[in-house]
């Protein structure tokens, strides 16, 4: 899964800290070098690191959540196997990240702890498409094809990044991803293929989902929400498009699978613009994007519960297994 | 004795075969309820490694509970999916511990489930696990053999991962152990259903497909103790049934109905 780039509020540019390594810095990454979790980096290219990926951990665990809800109740011994071995990378490459953004905190004397807090209270955010609710088996194939398609859209894009340990991680996962895409196109056939009931419930989640699809890659700029950090992560050659231009990349790939499959998108004004080469599409709500990404989604409340329980619920273990490490 | 290579042989003698679908239900309908069982875990571990590890493990069990069923299908008993998901309670040959409920809650709404009794109930179904399927290596059923030599593969690595979680659990004493401790006298009461044959038990030995299972008690017994020493001075018991006889808790009915939920929406539809 993955994170668009939204959150602003950072201001230490890094040149103000030590000019000399600033330029050195910027030329390593110009020159296509790869910085180390031990490398000096400025501070702004730390924060912006630190949000974007620990976002996109958190969102790799609280991504399983709407996935877990039809683990059990998938339809066949096949199918169960299936989203069982997903779910379970979707928590590896949130472990994987999160092990990323521990690294990154050192400086700060924060830990996995202070992460788990933040989510809790609210000051990290988790991924608009996990707030969402699921309603039947169509739309845990529909998060396969097209919120995992949308993903490795976005992830790929970073497949060159700058920081060494972020895009050896983005490797790995990336190529998970594609099984997971294809575990959620293998769904989407069948209900396509599939009887008449199965063709209403799969035309019916792409409804529902088709917005927070186009919200997934976040907004166009920063005029739109309010505040951007596309242009930092550009500049740091963390990433390479903008958030426009991944949307479109994906308009691009799945609007005609689509199709193909007699599916239908919720938007009459949508057709391609042969002259400026784009999709022009009905913008989602932005300001319901905010409200969702700030935790007043319609699920954000019952999953970050479940997340806060096993929180709690599990403390004597965790202490238990502190004290048990340190007698050995 | 008897050897059957395969399913064809099997199903050409109906007293064989009987006491073999019985054992290979048993083996089946263990791994995919306790598999549900995990799997509802997802999210809610300790911590994301464990997590991690956990819905792996998960994962495996599943595939042996498909690998089982696949052998029940070979011998005519029906579809590997009609028989994981039509099949009423009544009619699962899996133990009664294994269905109970992780905790209080429900998967999916306010889930306080209890780590003890989930590390307790794996690392005793995993080390009974692991005694069924060595003795099964030797079964006159070929295809059994075959089978428990290749689960065989994966289980030492789940039995590790639960006698590790035992250890720690232990080895930190206090309120980890006290949980431990008292899921395990929990466990002693009702487990002996876990590691018997039910009522084709003597059909199964005369038929050398498993050893009895007097032989797969003292196993499980001595290795166990060697983890955590004496649990109990009371007899191994079977406080809420026999499951290997169809007798079953609710519990079990609630998680069937989950497990099947989106196959009974159209059971002949393909998904």
């Amino acid at each position: 899964m993955y994170n668009f780039v939204e959150q602003g509020g950072v201001n230490d540019s890094g040149i103000e800290e030590d000019p000399e390594k600033y330029q050195k810095f910027m030329e390593r990454i110009e020159a296509g070098k790869l910085i180390e979790a031990d490398d000096w980096m400025p501070e702004e290219y730390r924060k912006t690191l630190i949000k974007l990926i620990s976002m996109h951990g958190i969102s790799e665990v609280m991504g399983a959540l709407p996935e877990k809800e039809w683990t059990p109740k998938a339809p066949t011994l096949k199918r169960k196997l299936g989203i069982m071995a997903k779910v379970q990378d979707e928590m590896g490459h949130g472990q994987l990240l999160l092990r990323v953004t521990e690294d990154l905190l050192k400086p700060y004397g924060k830990t996995r702890e202070n992460l788990m807090e933040d989510l809790l209270n609210g000051d990290l955010k988790f991924h608009n498409v996990f707030h969402m609710k699921t309603k039947t088996w169509a739309d845990a194939g529909l998060i396969g094809w097209l919120v995992d398609g949308a993903a490795i859209i976005s992830q790929t894009n970073m497949l060159d990044a700058s920081y060494g340990p972020y895009q050896r991680a983005l490797h790995r996962i990336c190529a998970e991803e594609v099984f997971h895409a294809q575990h959620g196109e293998a769904i989407i056939m069948a209900l396509a293929e599939g009887t008449e009931e199965q063709r209403e419930i799969l035309q019916d989640s792409v409804n529902r989902w088709w917005p927070s699809l186009l919200m997934f890659f976040g907004p166009g700029s920063a005029s739109t929400t309010g505040s951007s950090k596309q242009e930092i992560t550009m500049k740091y050659r963390i990433r390479k498009s903008s958030n426009e231009e991944l949307r479109q990349a994906f308009l691009d790939k799945y609007l005609p699978r689509v199709f193909s499959l007699n599916l239908t998108v919720p938007d009459d004004t949508l057709h391609y613009d042969e002259q400026e080469k784009k999709w022009i599409y009905q913008q989602p709500d932005w300001n319901e994007f905010k409200q969702i990404i700030s935790n007043k989604g319609p699920m954000s409340k019952e999953r970050l519960r479940l997340r806060q329980i096993a929180y709690e619920n599990n403390r004597w273990v965790i202490e238990a297994l502190s004290k048990e490490h340190s007698f050995s | 004795m008897t050897h059957f290579e395969n399913a064809e042989q099997a199903k050409r003698d109906p007293l064989y075969k009987e006491a073999l679908t019985e054992l290979l239900y048993q083996f089946a309908d263990d791994d995919f309820i306790l598999a549900f069982r995990g799997s509802e875990w997802l999210g809610l571990a300790p911590h994301i490694e464990e997590d991690v590890a956990f819905s792996s493990i998960t994962q495996n069990t599943m595939g042996h509970a498909t690998f089982f069923y696949q052998l029940l299908e070979e011998l005519g008993e029906g579809d590997a999916d009609v028989l994981a998901h039509e099949r009423g309670p009544e009619s699962r040959k899996s133990a009664v511990y294994l269905e109970k409920e992780n905790g209080d809650g429900h998967y999916l709404d306010e889930p306080f489930y209890d780590w003890a009794l989930t590390v307790v109930r794996h690392y005793f179904y995993e080390e009974f696990k692991q005694v069924k399927l060595e003795l099964a290596t030797r079964s006159s059923y070929q295809p059994l053999a075959d089978a428990a030599q290749k689960v065989l593969m994966e289980q030492p690595y789940h039995l590790a991962h639960w006698k590790m979680w035992v250890k720690q659990l232990l080895a930190a004493g206090g309120e980890a152990e006290e949980r431990l401790r008292a899921r395990m006298v929990e466990a002693w009461g009702e487990f002996k259903d876990v590691l018997e044959l039910g009522p084709k038990a003597k059909q199964m030995a005369d038929a050398h497909l498993i050893a009895g299972e007097d032989v797969i008690e003292t196993q499980w017994v001595e290795r166990v103790e060697t983890t955590v020493g004496k649990i109990s001075k009371q007899q191994l018991g079977k406080k809420q049934g026999s499951g290997r006889s169809g007798e079953h808790t609710g519990e079990l009915t609630i998680a069937l109905k989950t497990l099947s939920e989106v196959y009974d929406t159209d059971r002949t539809a393909i998904w």
